[in-house]
Formats: structure tokens, C-alpha cells, sequence
């Protein structure tokens, strides 16, 4: 089958998993920060003293953005599935 | 389907607001996305099936652990925290991780090497038609009730959270999960696993942190179980993992240790990993022998870090909430998930609802949602394999083109689906019915185990063996079962003194043993198969060189089978010393 995206370019791109859960992470993170912003510190009672969407929210970004930097530098490349047909097809019984 | 009361308004454990739904909408999106993008990588059946088998060992080892991190592992197992304390921590350090690493370093490359899409494919070539009949469709009928379970479960959270009625709940679970399985196959389930695992430890991770700040960090934490506690023994009990006796119900130290090992450890546990084709279609998906090997393993670290994120919730609720503190001192609180007063399953919730601030609270909703989905996507996907080609294919309509056996996989997940409905519907009648299921459900994997490895390792065995073994061995256990004072509810009938953990764990073994007591005399009797259909299959008759990735030999100690595993041996080993 044709591939619609990355016929030329040969590394995943936003298929990569990691790229998915860095945004995924990143923006909840963001959303958290915002949300700390925003509200103040209403949270600081409902959480035993801590600032929790502060500190969550910046630990989040940070992994997101790991993630992110990752597939970056060292980018996976998409393996062609029609390469090899033999491995593809149904072991016969 | 749904009852008439669920018409009437309810209030919610949980205030969710408009962050936190937009937290669980993104959520969403993502996971529907990752669904459309996977569907343009499908070009053939295997791909559909087994995603082509490209996946890195790193991705399938985190989908491995995910797949298994559904309902009853997040509520179970923090249920079990608030109720026994550390002695749960043997579902995980010894009644998990010895078994997938022996999954890993032994059995993996008999699954791999001889490229069977299903573990019922792996019975039919090694002993023929009648034990993988047997075998495909008592697997088969498991799913789907399991799968109803999975779905029950998390609609009722839905609406205990967001005050959404069961019904709705749980089409609309369903829609979302049948619509990221059609649309990508098993390569969209295995990605969604690997964000939910994320998203579950983000939602996990800062509820731990927080209440353990809460009640003055773990020395706070051990001192107020001490405190709540009946007894100085009671306590005792609660904050060290071994003898484990309050959770096995057996008084005598020595034999609840031997419960613990042999029952847990080595009967239902080998049962449950090494032959749950839920877990092992993750690692047949990975890009090369060694990959596969290394699946289980690379999954067994962040599995030995899940109690502390799943099983310390729990023990911190049972002293931090005040419903689970009553519940627990044996008083009847009111409200909870069901409806029908707090349980000790509701332990989460209600510490969500105690420390989480709204933003952090909507990725703790988006988290329990993913993990209760991962759990029936699993079902669902295993199912679909196992019913398309070991019984379809094998027994029904035969030797048609590829493209037709994609047509009923995708049509069998849809009718998986709308059969799921329906399960629930039965789980939520029943409101113990999950805990009949998991007992029912762990001694079917026993006799499976003992065949499974009489099989892989005994060329003599011979298939009559084979299926006589699998359903003697069931039927025995159920036997057990039936005599035993609880383990099938008022069914039982209690001739003999067991109940709880101890039932099942007895229940295994005797299925275990009959297995092979029965498959070893009978294959002395029997005709055994050639030697030569027996290659890839049995371990005397498999070249060493076919058993271990060329390559592997060249990477460095990090990416090889072996050394990993000894790691994870040894930290095992020594968290068992520390707690």
C-alpha cells in the first residue's frame, strides 16, 4: 500500500511514540501552570500545604519536552513494510 | 440493562470542573488520533494483527506492562493497600516479575521463533486440533466476560466521577474504545498503552506524593497504621510483606509462606504470564527475537515500581480518609462508586477527591479512563486474533484469502464490543462477580501452565495428553472451587475449610497437579508425534542457534536478554529484604 506521508521522508515524524506522548505530556503541563495562574493557589488547601499544579505542572512540561528533544536527536527510522514479503506472510500450517 | 435508579439524579465523589474535562477531552482526541494515524500504516493482515512486527523492545515492554494495568490492578491492588498494607506487594515482586522474566529469558523464543500470531496457534502445532479447540475457545468465552468486566468497571467510575448514568457510560466507553481498535489494529492499541501508562503514572505519581506529604511521609504513614490498627501483631502484619497471613487467610507462618510461593508465585502467577496471550501479543508484536525476549523484562521495571504508586494510595487512604478510616475500623459508610455504601475499592476515589486540586484532578480522571480502557482494548484485540484465526480460519470457513479473515477480525471486534455491553450488564447485577471471575479465571491459566511446559520441554508428551490434561486439570479446580467455603459465593459448599486467597491458591495447585499427573500417563500410553513436526516447538528438538537473536551477542549489556534479567532478579530480591 502507498503511504500517504513519509513516502520520502524516512524517519517517523509525528508517528514517533515519543513525539505523541511529549505534546500529550507538555500540554497538560502547560494547562496545569495555566490553570495555577490563574485559580492562585485555591489548590494549596485541597493538597495538604503543597503547591501541587505548580510543581506538577512544571514536572510535566519537562518530561514532554524530554520526550520531544529525544526523538529529535536520535529520530527513528520507519522500517518499509513491503520490503521483505516474506516475513509478511501467514505462516502456512 | 441499566437499573431503573440510575434515572435519578446522583451526586459525584469527585467536583470535576471545566479544566478537568478539558484534560479528559484532550486525552481523547489524542487517543482517536492515534487511532486515524495507524490506520494508514495497515497494509496486511500480520500488520493488523501484529503490527507488522516493527515495534522497539522499549515501546512493547511499557505496552506489556500497560496492557496489564487496568482496573483491577489500579483499584484492586490500592483496595488490597487500604485493607492488608505491604503484604500486597507479593502480587507484584512475587507474583509477577519471576514470571515474566522467565517469559522472557525462556519461553519467548518458542512463541517468536515459530511466528504464531496467537498462544492457541502455538497448542495447535505443538499437539494438534483437539487441546487448541479446547484451549481457543475457553480463552474466547474468557475474554468477553472479562472484557464486560473491564467495561463495567469503568463506567461505573465514569459515573461516580462525572454523575454520567451507567448506560451512557458504558455505550460511550465502548464507541471509544471499538473506535481506536478498528480504526489501527493492535499497533494503535499497543501506542495507546504507552501513553496511558504515562498518563496513568502522571495521575498516580503526584496523588502518592502528596498524600504521603499529607500524613507525614512514610515513617508518619507507618505510624498511623499502627496506631489505627486492632493489635501490635495486627499492625505488624499491615507494614511487613512476609508472612503475609492476613492476606492469605492461612494462620500458620510457614504454609502462608509456602501459599505465597508455590500458589501465588509459581502456579498462578507462571499460569497467568506465560500464557495470557493478552500480554505475550505484545512482545510477538516487537522487531526481532531479541526484542520479543527482552518485552517482558524491560516491562518487569516499571512493574516492580507500580506498587508504590498503586498499593501506597491505598495504605495512605486507609488512614488519611475518613470513609475508608470507618470502613476499615468495620463500620457501614454510605455512598461509594456503587451506590451501595463505601468498599475498600473506592479508596482512590476518595483520596483524589481529598488532595488533588482541579487540573491535577482531571489527568487522575484521564489516567483511571485510560487504564480501565487498556484493559478491555486488551480483551477486545486478543479476542479478535484468537477468534478470526484459531477458531474461524481453523474450524469454520477455511482457506479463503487474507483480506476476508481481516473482514471477520474487524467484524468479530465489533460483535466483541456489543457482546461486552451485555457481560457488563451481567457484572452489574452481580455485584461480586469480578472476584468469582479473577478466582475462575486464575485456576483455567494453571492446567494451561502445566501443559504448556510439560509440552515445550517433554517431546514424549502426545496430544491425547494434551487435551485430557487441560480439561481434567479444569475441571478439578472448579471441583475445589465448589468445595471450598467461598470461592463460587453461596454456590459452594464448603466441605472443605478454605476461603479467600488460600481457596484459589489450592484450587491452582491441584489443577497444576492434575494436569501433569494425568498428561504423563497418558503420554506413556500414547503415541507420541515425530520428532521432526516438532522443531521450533519442543526445546530438545530446536537448534540452540534458532533460540537467540544473532545480533545480540554484539550489543552492549544494557540491550542484552540476560543481564537485564539478572538486574531485575536482584533488585527484586532485595526489595523483598527492605519491606
Amino acid at each position: 500500500m502507498a503511504q500517504p506521508t513519509g513516502s520520502k521522508k524516512h524517519t517517523a515524524g509525528a508517528l514517533d511514540i515519543r513525539n505523541v506522548i511529549g505534546a500529550l505530556l507538555f500540554v497538560y503541563g502547560v494547562i496545569l501552570l495555566v490553570t495555577r495562574l490563574v485559580a492562585g493557589d485555591e489548590g494549596g488547601e485541597n493538597s495538604a500545604g503543597v503547591n501541587a499544579n505548580l510543581w506538577a505542572g512544571l514536572a510535566l512540561a519537562a518530561v514532554g519536552a524530554g520526550f520531544m528533544i529525544w526523538s529529535r536527536v536520535r529520530p527513528i527510522v520507519v522500517p518499509e513494510h513491503v520490503d521483505s514479503p516474506e516475513d509478511l506472510t501467514p505462516p502456512k500450517r | 440493562m441499566s437499573s431503573v435508579s440510575s434515572v435519578l439524579p446522583m451526586a459525584t465523589i469527585i467536583d470535576a470542573n471545566f479544566v478537568d474535562y478539558l484534560i479528559v477531552g484532550i486525552y481523547f482526541a489524542f487517543v482517536l488520533g492515534i487511532g486515524v494515524m495507524a490506520r494508514r500504516q495497515v497494509s496486511d493482515s500480520v500488520d493488523f494483527f501484529l503490527s507488522g512486527r516493527s515495534l522497539p523492545a522499549w515501546v512493547t515492554g511499557l505496552a506489556f506492562v500497560s496492557a496489564n494495568l487496568g482496573a483491577v490492578e489500579i483499584m484492586g491492588m490500592s483496595a488490597n493497600g487500604a485493607e492488608f498494607g505491604l503484604p500486597t506487594l507479593h502480587y507484584f515482586w512475587i507474583g509477577a516479575i519471576p514470571a515474566m522474566l522467565f517469559l522472557g529469558v525462556v519461553m519467548m523464543p518458542f512463541y517468536y521463533g515459530s511466528k504464531v500470531r496467537s498462544v492457541p496457534e502455538f497448542m495447535l502445532r505443538r499437539f494438534g486440533p483437539a487441546a487448541h479447540l479446547v484451549n481457543a475457545i475457553s480463552f474466547a468465552v474468557a475474554q468477553l466476560l472479562i472484557a464486560g468486566i473491564n467495561l463495567y468497571l469503568l463506567a461505573s467510575i465514569i459515573k461516580a466521577m462525572l454523575g454520567w448514568e451507567l448506560w451512557v457510560s458504558l455505550v460511550v466507553a465502548a464507541v471509544v474504545v471499538l473506535t481506536y481498535i478498528t480504526l489501527g489494529g493492535l499497533s494503535a492499541a499497543i501506542y495507546n498503552e504507552v501513553l496511558q501508562f504515562f498518563v496513568i503514572v502522571a495521575a498516580l505519581l503526584p496523588l502518592t506524593l502528596i498524600g504521603l506529604h499529607q500524613v507525614g511521609g512514610y515513617g508518619g504513614l507507618k505510624d498511623k497504621i499502627t496506631e489505627a490498627a486492632p493489635s501490635a501483631a495486627d499492625a505488624d502484619a499491615q507494614l511487613n510483606s512476609w508472612p503475609g497471613t492476613n492476606l492469605t487467610g492461612i494462620d500458620n507462618e510457614v504454609l502462608s509462606v509456602i501459599g505465597i510461593v508455590l500458589g501465588l508465585g509459581f502456579v498462578l502467577s507462571f499460569g497467568y504470564w506465560t500464557t495470557n496471550f493478552v500480554e505475550v501479543q505484545r512482545a510477538m508484536a516487537s522487531d526481532s527475537i531479541s526484542s520479543a525476549r527482552k518485552t517482558p523484562i524491560i516491562g518487569a521495571f516499571p512493574k516492580i515500581l507500580v506498587p508504590f504508586i498503586t498499593i501506597l494510595p491505598g495504605m495512605i487512604a486507609a488512614v488519611a480518609v475518613a470513609e475508608i478510616v470507618k470502613t476499615k475500623a468495620g463500620d457501614t459508610v454510605p455512598g461509594g462508586a456503587s451506590g451501595e455504601g463505601v468498599k475498600f475499592n473506592d479508596s482512590l476515589l476518595y483520596l483524589m477527591r481529598d488532595v488533588l486540586p482541579n487540573g491535577l484532578l482531571g489527568i487522575a480522571i484521564a489516567g483511571l479512563l485510560a487504564a480501565f480502557m487498556a484493559g478491555m482494548a486488551a480483551n477486545i484485540s486478543a479476542f479478535n486474533t484468537v477468534f478470526s484465526y484459531d477458531l474461524w480460519q481453523s474450524y469454520a470457513v477455511k482457506d479463503r484469502d487474507d483480506g476476508y479473515y481481516l473482514k471477520v477480525g474487524r467484524l468479530a471486534t465489533v460483535g466483541a464490543t456489543v457482546i461486552a455491553i451485555f457481560t457488563a450488564g451481567l457484572a452489574a447485577n452481580f455485584d461480586n462477580i469480578m472476584d468469582y471471575l479473577q478466582t475462575l479465571f486464575g485456576f483455567f491459566n494453571a492446567p494451561l501452565f502445566a501443559t504448556f511446559i510439560l509440552g515445550m520441554f517433554w517431546k514424549r508428551m502426545t496430544p491425547t495428553a494434551a487435551w485430557i490434561g487441560l480439561v481434567a486439570g479444569t475441571l478439578s479446580a472448579v471441583t475445589v472451587a465448589f468445595l471450598s467455603e467461598d470461592a463460587f459465593g453461596t454456590a459452594s459448599l464448603g466441605v472443605i475449610g478454605l476461603s479467600g486467597q488460600g481457596a484459589s491458591f489450592v484450587a491452582a495447585g491441584v489443577a497444576f497437579t492434575v494436569d501433569i499427573v494425568l498428561s504423563v500417563a497418558i503420554s506413556l500410553v500414547t503415541k507420541p508425534r515425530a520428532a521432526s513436526e516438532l522443531v521450533g516447538l519442543v526445546y530438545s528438538e530446536t537448534p540452540r542457534e534458532t533460540l537467540v537473536d544473532e545480533n545480540e551477542a554484539g550489543y552492549p549489556w544494557y540491550r542484552r536478554t540476560v543481564p537485564l534479567a539478572s538486574i531485575a532478579l536482584a533488585l527484586v530480591v532485595v526489595l523483598n529484604f527492605v519491606f
